[in-house]
């Protein structure tokens, strides 16, 4: 019987592990939602604030005239290097106007990276290929492969730029309570979860409605 | 063949769950494309138990570097990190990743017994944190290379490590798969040394069996590879009547020299998080406990990787008393599973290189 548990464990380990990675990368966003004043959505302003641990390890190696402080155009060649990464992972950022995907245009040439009290913050503007008027617009950010851990700014994270009728609500990942994790723990090793959706922590939605 | 019953059932089952371990396995590993399907249709799901590690690997991580920057002023804070580290390695490598699929499968393949399953766990964790550790102390501390020339360092060494895991599973399957082949056409001549085989090991592991019910675990381990050595010789007798490819090389032993190949393929290729870690201390001036804390971060990787490998063993290790119990169409099943286990290397192996598994990658750099 021991064995049976073994092996249900087992199976859950291979099995239940996503096709992914392992977070590595802490992003803390602060998105700005911009509209034309004819009432359409031109593009979508992110700044991104990478942790500590990986803003350190970005500038490894880079040269600045003040040790441990850089410059906008001494990051610059970095910058172009996220930026054009960022292209493959579709900059991470998903919109639909009405129920339709919104396809998104390449960065504008702009974009720059600061840095300030060792973090380092990416700064870009993502157009939207039409410009759409939208009753319901959502924006979601997120790393289908989990490397990338995206969660917006407690104090500021999001805001509408140019829509005064337009209401935005920010729909922020949900941290497990701790009867949930309770709950969690309390279901056996060798029996899959179904009863629990986990998944929620790692959505982040901007949802806005215009009249 | 007078099996007691509720042993043969048991068995059944277990070869049954080994079974779906590796149809499970396969498709993940065919169909795992995170870039390709699911982009932009879905946030990522994670539940239950994957989900819980990832937030307490994500949670340790999160810890380490206020830890290493305290043990700046404060040197006890340096075993703090430590334990972090530790824990923080248990639970990483209990979550996705190609190094517990491939160590696994190696085994089921090549019927190897669990203490070279750990063997090969340890020897491939800390190889990898040697390698982490290699890379950021020559790159960045002594050539003060940019984070992208390390990305790129890493890049070439994945490809290499991706090549050398198909390579290793192609030579598997070949080896396997015509056995299996072999098998289906039913040579008939090697049911005789089989049968004869049976004999001996028949009582052998009876005896071993009513071990495994008047006793605690602790001998179960035992009589377990004991059984275990005897899978080896009766197969072993029944290949050469067979005239299978030397059985001496898969099973002989130079298996270290073998298992080698997989070490390298599983533990050449560096865990992102480590080096992360690692250039983050050399930036606070503390290096070496960056080092310390690579290695401990090994040790806890390896006692999780070690863990699952021993259960592909000991799964694999009934499936092959079942086969016992039933000479024709067991045998066959057994070799269908050593051969699918091969097969899941090179699907696991060629998904990787193709890219549909991105494993680990630095962004932006």
């Amino acid at each position: 019987m021991l064995l049976r548990i073994l092996l249900g464990i087992f199976v859950t380990f291979i099995i239940a592990a996503p096709a992914g990675a392992h977070p590595h990368v802490w992003v803390t966003m602060h998105t700005e939602l911009v509209y034309a004043p004819d009432g359409k959505i031109t593009g979508i302003r992110h700044a991104w604030s990478f942790d500590d641990m990986f803003s350190t390890f970005a500038t490894q190696g880079l040269e600045s005239k003040e040790k441990g402080k850089f410059t906008r155009a001494e990051l610059a060649p970095l910058a172009k290097v996220n930026v054009e990464s960022l292209k493959e992972f579709d900059y991470f950022t998903y919109a639909t106007a009405d129920g339709k995907k919104a396809e998104l245009a390449e960065p504008t040439p702009d974009y720059w990276l600061d840095y300030a009290d060792q973090v380092l913050t990416l700064n870009f503007t993502l157009p939207l290929k039409t410009p759409v008027k939208a009753k319901e617009l959502k924006v979601e950010i997120y790393d289908p492969t989990i490397f990338v851990d995206f969660s917006f700014d407690k104090e500021k994270p999001a805001q509408l730029v140019g829509a005064p009728k337009c209401k935005l609500d920010v729909v922020l990942p949900r941290e497990m309570t701790f009867a949930e994790g309770k709950k969690l723990s309390e279901i056996p090793a060798d029996q899959p979860n179904t009863a629990m959706a986990w998944g929620a922590q790692f959505a982040n939605k901007l949802l806005v409605h215009c009249p | 063949m007078n099996l007691p019953v509720g042993r043969s059932t048991l068995a059944q089952r277990a070869l049954l769950v080994v079974g779906l371990i590796f149809l499970f396995a396969m498709i993940d590993a065919v169909l795992a494309q995170p870039f390709g399907v699911a982009r932009g249709a879905a946030p990522p799901e994670v539940g239950g138990f994957a989900g819980w590690i990832l937030q307490k690997q994500a949670e340790f991580y999160r810890m380490l570097s206020g830890l290493i920057r305290a043990a700046k002023a404060d040197g006890s804070a340096a075993y703090t990190l430590l334990g972090i580290s530790f824990l923080y390695g248990i639970f990483h490598a209990a979550g996705p990743g190609h190094g517990k699929a491939v160590i696994s499968s190696y085994l089921v393949a090549n019927d190897e017994t669990w203490r070279r399953g750990i063997v090969l766990s340890f020897a491939s964790a800390i190889l990898q944190a040697f390698t982490a550790v290699a890379i950021v102390g020559i790159a960045a501390a002594m050539l003060g290379a940019t984070a992208k020339a390390m990305g790129d360092t890493v890049r070439v060494i994945e490809i290499v490590s991706y090549a050398l895991i198909v390579a290793i599973g192609l030579r598997l399957l070949w080896v396997k798969g015509r056995a299996f082949l072999r098998l289906l056409r039913g040579e008939n001549h090697m049911h005789h040394a089989h049968d004869h085989a049976q004999h001996r090991g028949h009582g052998h592991d009876r005896d071993h069996d009513h071990h495994h019910h008047q006793h605690a675990h602790g001998h179960d381990h035992h009589g377990h590879s004991h059984d275990h050595d005897h899978d080896h010789e009766d197969e072993a007798h029944a290949w050469g009547h067979a005239h299978a490819p030397e059985p001496r090389e898969l099973t002989g032993r130079h298996w270290f020299r073998r298992g080698f190949a997989a070490i390298v393929a599983v533990g050449l290729r560096p865990c992102s998080g480590a080096i992360i870690v690692l250039v983050f201390a050399l930036a606070q001036g503390l290096f070496w406990i960056g080092v310390a804390s690579t290695f401990v971060m090994g040790i806890g990787t390896a006692i999780t990787v070690a863990a699952i490998a021993t259960l592909a063993v000991g799964a694999r290790g009934l499936a092959g008393r079942l086969a016992k119990a039933k000479p024709g169409a067991g045998m066959i099943v057994l070799r269908g599973l050593e051969t699918a286990a091969a097969l899941v290397i090179v699907l696991f192996g060629a998904a990787l290189l193709t890219g549909y598994v991105v494993s680990e990658r630095l962004m932006g750099v």
